[in-house]
């Protein structure tokens, strides 16, 4: 593995040793005073974020500096971006100067995989940590880590996505990686939230979130930008949130093993009451300590193994 | 005007049918065929196994000036244009500043005559600054020395129903054709790709093809609504071909018109061959207004130009600077290099298929424009006493397109690397050979 840019390019088998090095990593730190492995020591990865993100960010960083690779955090604002550079030239400046690994959030969907092409040759890779509306593929590896954990084995488990499908790179990440995996995928959403063509992408569409519930293994609550409603995707925040939302009743028609997933930032009484999002039931603290052993097994397979044998 | 020569095009067969004959070519006309004598023949072309057929006419050029001479000019454009078999073309107006007056028009047209190599005729703008909102003075342009004829705000759509209405009806005292870029504004804000299953896929906003049918539709009917011409810029979809299908059935009006004459349609051929599929790459050589479509829209698209229902080809040849194109999808500029690779594309996909023959590629990129555009001397047949513009093409080569190889500066062409059929082998423009064998003849 050269780059990650997408789900689509993970087979089973990949990602499966993807998520098997995240759990030995994470066994490995438990418990641990001092969480630093010498792993990455001498390679340097530079983080450039185009979009604000507090979390992403924070656990690539962490996840490097936990495997004692040299960080670097690049943002549009405080750099050469800001003074006009195009992409190209940002990324092939931080190239030269010796990064071996790219992690790059950006606002337009393919930037990553031009990325790539443009520094074919370099030897740096590139890491796809969030591009418009395409892809967050180190997302839907951190849902799958934390569905493992919870329910096992994820072939043949009913996994809800519910939301703002149409513009989530966290959904579309989801579904190829968790039809990877052999799990069954339902999007429950308001037809204006569904991509045109979704009926290829071999899930189960439904715009009633009640008749799927009682036979979810796990539900996972898009963040819903109330913005959407200027382009007239809803008629409100209430109403989208009465139909939507997992509140408490809702809760309750889950089975009693079945899990609750939030990309986060969560918009709390929109999509995810208050109480459900604090319930046991919810894994979204779970979530996010597992973004970084799972980021760390990325930069580890890219950095660590050699890359470009797979 | 430099003086035309006379020259000798030895065995060549019109529109590809019948038998091998001689062309003298003198004064600027085609003076005879099979002449038993050729006193004072200046060149000779061998023309064994080629076709001729008349320059063609592309209603739908960017020649970037004035404003972007680093990606085109009126000069390289011209090149462009001759080595692709063009005896005239029409330049749009989102130039900068845009061709919303006279001063602009004239300004095109003149430099167009100074570089000689084909017709440039300039497209006048339909709104001030392509704006929408005030009708730019398109009388003023129709009798300035650049004898506008064809308003576009092209790159805009022209979306307010009653400013629309206006110049359709306005234009009718000019003997002017309003081009419409159909685009609902509304329904693509933001878009980058045509709304199907590839741009879900790769998360990119869509541009639905109800936003170009929709339009089509309205503007078909204000234009049999005033009784004035309305050419539709490059219909992208099959729902587009079927509206037009059935606007062009309608009955004649109180006035005796019919909408078959005051509709008329262009294709171009990168929506003849290329398809949304290719935009896995994210590479913006790809990024077009409007978008790639679908095999299906494709195949309809071929279908309607092989009907008439769809009248003609048009490049949009549109060039663009390496750094717009050089980059993420949603920075970079729509629209791509077309004037050297069309006559290829065309047979490519309307030849090789059996859908056109020769005569009717003729049809649809020479005689078709022509008569859309009001052109006298363009778009002729092949006979004795008519202009000799005439393109004549090896139907039996194969070529490889290589961007550096092109004569527009800028280097965007979708094509790279293809091997298409077909070639131009010389380009006759009133008499006098403009192109040839690949080189512009100046």
């Amino acid at each position: 593995m050269k780059h990650l840019l997408s789900t689509l390019d993970l087979d089973a088998a990949t990602a499966t040793g993807l998520l098997d090095t995240a759990a030995e990593l994470k066994a490995t730190l438990l418990g641990r005073e001092v969480r630093k492995l010498p792993t990455l020591r001498g390679r340097t990865v530079v983080t450039m974020f185009y979009e604000s993100s507090t979390r992403t960010r924070v656990s690539f960083e962490v996840a490097g500096k936990w495997m004692s690779a040299d960080v670097i955090n690049v943002s549009a604002g405080g750099s050469s971006v800001g003074k006009g550079e195009s992409l190209r030239d940002t990324a092939l400046t931080l190239s030269a100067a010796g990064a071996d690994c790219v992690i790059l959030r950006h606002p337009a969907s393919g930037a990553p995989q031009r990325l790539a092409e443009w520094l074919e040759g370099t030897g740096t890779g590139v890491v796809n940590a969030g591009d418009g509306m395409h892809e967050h593929p180190t997302q839907a590896l951190l849902d799958a880590a934390t569905l493992r954990e919870r329910l096992g084995e994820l072939a043949g488990r009913r996994i809800g996505i519910v939301g703002d499908v149409l513009h989530s790179r966290v959904a579309r990440s989801n579904v190829h990686l968790l039809r990877t995996l052999g799990a069954d995928v339902v999007l429950v959403a308001p037809p204006t939230l569904l991509p045109a063509g979704v009926e290829h992408w071999g899930v189960t569409v439904s715009h009633e979130l009640d008749a799927e519930l009682p036979t979810s293994d796990a539900v996972m609550m898009l963040r819903v930008q109330a913005e959407r409603m200027h382009g007239a995707f809803f008629p409100s925040a209430r109403e989208y949130s009465i139909a939507y939302g997992l509140n408490e009743a809702r809760l309750r028609l889950l089975p009693e093993h079945a899990v609750v997933l939030h990309p986060g930032p969560m918009l709390r009484g929109m999509e995810i009451a208050p109480a459900v999002a604090d319930s046991s039931r919810a894994a979204i603290t779970q979530q996010v300590s597992n973004g970084v052993h799972v980021r760390m097994a990325v930069l580890y397979h890219l950095l660590a193994t050699g890359g470009g044998d797979e | 005007m430099r003086t035309p020569a006379t020259t000798l095009v030895k065995g060549v067969r019109l529109y590809g049918a019948g038998d091998p004959v001689d062309l003298l070519l003198r004064g600027g006309v085609i003076a005879e065929t099979n002449p038993a004598t050729t006193p004072g023949v200046d060149e000779v072309i061998d023309a064994d196994g080629l076709i001729a057929l008349p320059g063609f006419v592309d209603l739908h050029t960017h020649l970037r000036e004035p404003g972007r001479e680093d990606t085109e000019t009126i000069a390289t454009g011209s090149a462009a244009a001759a080595l692709g078999g063009y005896t005239a073309v029409f330049a749009m107006a989102n130039t900068d500043p845009v061709a919303d007056n006279a001063v602009v028009v004239e300004h095109v047209w003149r430099r167009g005559r100074e570089v000689g190599l084909v017709d440039v005729h300039p497209v006048g703008a339909v709104t001030v600054g392509l704006g929408g909102e005030r009708l730019a003075e398109l009388g003023t342009m129709a009798r300035s020395a650049a004898g506008v004829r064809i308003f576009s705000d092209d790159g805009h759509c022209v979306f307010d129903p009653l400013i629309m209405r206006r110049a359709l009806e306005y234009s009718r005292a000019l003997g002017g054709v309003i081009a419409q870029h159909a685009e609902e504004p509304r329904l693509t804000v933001g878009a980058q790709a045509h709304e199907g299953e590839a741009a879900a896929r790769l998360g990119l906003a869509g541009w639905p093809a109800v936003a170009e049918e929709s339009i089509v539709a309205r503007d078909c009917l204000l234009a049999q609504h005033v009784g004035a011409r309305l050419h539709i810029c490059h219909v992208s979809t099959a729902g587009t071909a079927d509206v037009l299908r059935w606007a062009r059935r309608r009955p004649a009006d109180v006035a005796g018109r019919t909408a078959e004459a005051l509709l008329s349609a262009e294709v171009t051929p990168h929506h003849l061959l290329l398809t949304d599929e290719r935009l896995a790459s994210y590479d913006p050589v790809n990024k077009v207004n409007p978008p790639l479509r679908t095999g299906s829209d494709v195949d309809a698209l071929r279908t309607a130009l092989a009907e008439g229902v769809i009248d003609c080809v048009a490049t949009d040849h549109a060039p663009h600077a390496a750094q717009d194109k050089d980059c993420e999808w949603a920075a970079a500029r729509p629209g791509m290099l077309g004037l050297q690779t069309a006559l290829s594309i065309v047979a490519a996909t309307m030849v090789e298929t059996g859908l056109l023959d020769w005569r009717g590629v003729a049809r649809v990129m020479s005689e078709r424009p022509a008569e859309i555009a009001g052109l006298p001397d363009q778009g002729r047949p092949l006979a004795v006493g008519e202009p000799a513009n005439l393109v004549l093409v090896d139907p039996a080569a194969r070529w490889t397109v290589r961007a550096e190889e092109l004569a527009s500066i800028a280097a965007n062409t979708p094509y790279e690397g293809m091997e298409l059929p077909a070639r131009v082998v010389t380009t006759i423009f009133r008499g006098r050979v403009t192109a040839h064998e690949g080189k512009v003849q100046d």
